[in-house]
């Protein structure tokens, strides 16, 4: 049996996907993550600090991998950051949610985009229509086309990172690739 | 211990699914199913393999393919953990002779004393297809079942 190493099927793409840093760094850092999900909650403050370390040679990418049937209001947080995206303060929601993992009930998202100065009107529309369903889906589904095993899963540079999700651990191998980049 | 590969009949099993409801393999001939040999219940991780696998069930199925999870805990732990994380498919009880139906697909970890995290795809006459055993510590994603179920000819029968 040969040794297989699950690849990103839909690479980095700055037209759809959310990125944190510069669009043209050599390292990408792609998670595949669910805001209700307690271990992506612990890795969001190390994701923020390899992303004050690494600066300039970072580029950090989120995708939505809401697993509705453990988590339930995963699905509509993911889509208020996406509404929130839309009013372009998707990473400022992301980063909130991810602070406030406890509160995620409707009427929390709403305070959420108050909180962040959102037109609340156009928020509470867009998840009662579903506006951003089919983007989360979409998101979803290339993350499991992709080898995502779990959340919070990450890629580094379209690799399926398998490592530990401690801060050195993830520094090492992403330093280590920026040295031989 | 070898997994049993591509190209070999599935063995047949009975296995408890819950403490008054046995499975057998060969109530599925003429459908696809997914074998998920997993360690334990209870692995402290939320977003695991079969977390993972429950919420691609609609896909597999709308693949013509039902998924059975299997692992040598009891069925009253079985019971208890799919509850709590909301399962929707089986999860059968390799307890009693412990681990017998793991050992014979090759998917035993006998110094752990539990099943190794394999995938076994079967077709609708009971040969595998495909199969994979993850390497320690890592969950299979549901990329490589996905993959092969698609390239199996015929399509999905319902």
């Amino acid at each position: 049996m040969s040794v297989y190493v699950p690849q990103l099927v839909l690479p980095t793409d700055p037209e759809r996907d959310h990125i944190r840093g510069s669009v043209h760094a050599p390292l990408t850092l792609l998670e595949y993550g669910d805001f209700e999900c307690p271990y992506c909650g612990a890795a969001h403050p190390v994701v923020v600090e390899i992303c004050r370390r690494l600066g300039r040679h970072l580029r950090f990418v989120f995708r939505h991998f809401p697993l509705a049937n453990v988590h339930p209001h995963s699905e509509l947080a993911a889509e208020a950051a996406e509404a929130a995206g839309a009013q372009g303060k998707f990473w400022e929601m992301h980063d909130r949610l991810f602070e406030h993992q406890d509160s995620l009930d409707d009427d929390d998202l709403i305070a959420h985009g108050r909180a962040l100065d959102l037109d609340i009107d156009a928020l509470a529309r867009e998840l009662v229509d579903g506006t951003h369903t089919q983007r989360v889906r979409e998101d979803f589904t290339t993350g499991v086309r992709s080898g995502v095993n779990g959340t919070p899963s990450f890629f580094i540079n379209n690799v399926r990172y398998d490592g530990s999700h401690d801060l050195g651990s993830m520094l090492e191998t992403l330093e280590g690739m920026l040295r031989a980049a | 211990m070898a997994a049993l590969q591509a190209g070999t009949k599935a063995p047949d099993f009975s296995l408890q699914a819950t403490p008054d409801q046995t499975v057998s393999l060969h109530e599925f001939r003429g459908r696809r199913v997914i074998l998920a040999f997993y360690p334990a219940d209870w692995s402290p991780v939320c977003g695991d393999e079969l977390a993972l696998f429950n919420e691609v069930l609609p896909e597999f199925r709308r693949l013509g393919a039902e998924l059975l999870g299997i692992s040598v805990d009891g069925v009253w732990c079985h019971l208890a953990f799919a509850k709590a994380r909301s399962l929707r498919f089986p999860l059968l009880s390799d307890f009693e002779p412990k681990g017998e139906v793991s050992r014979v697909y090759g998917a035993y970890h006998a110094s752990a004393g539990t099943t190794e995290r394999a995938l076994f795809l079967i077709d609708e006459s009971a040969t595998i297809r495909w199969s994979y055993v993850s390497p320690i510590g890592i969950n299979p994603g549901a990329d490589g079942v996905l993959k092969a179920l698609e390239s199996m000819a015929g399509g999905p029968k319902s």
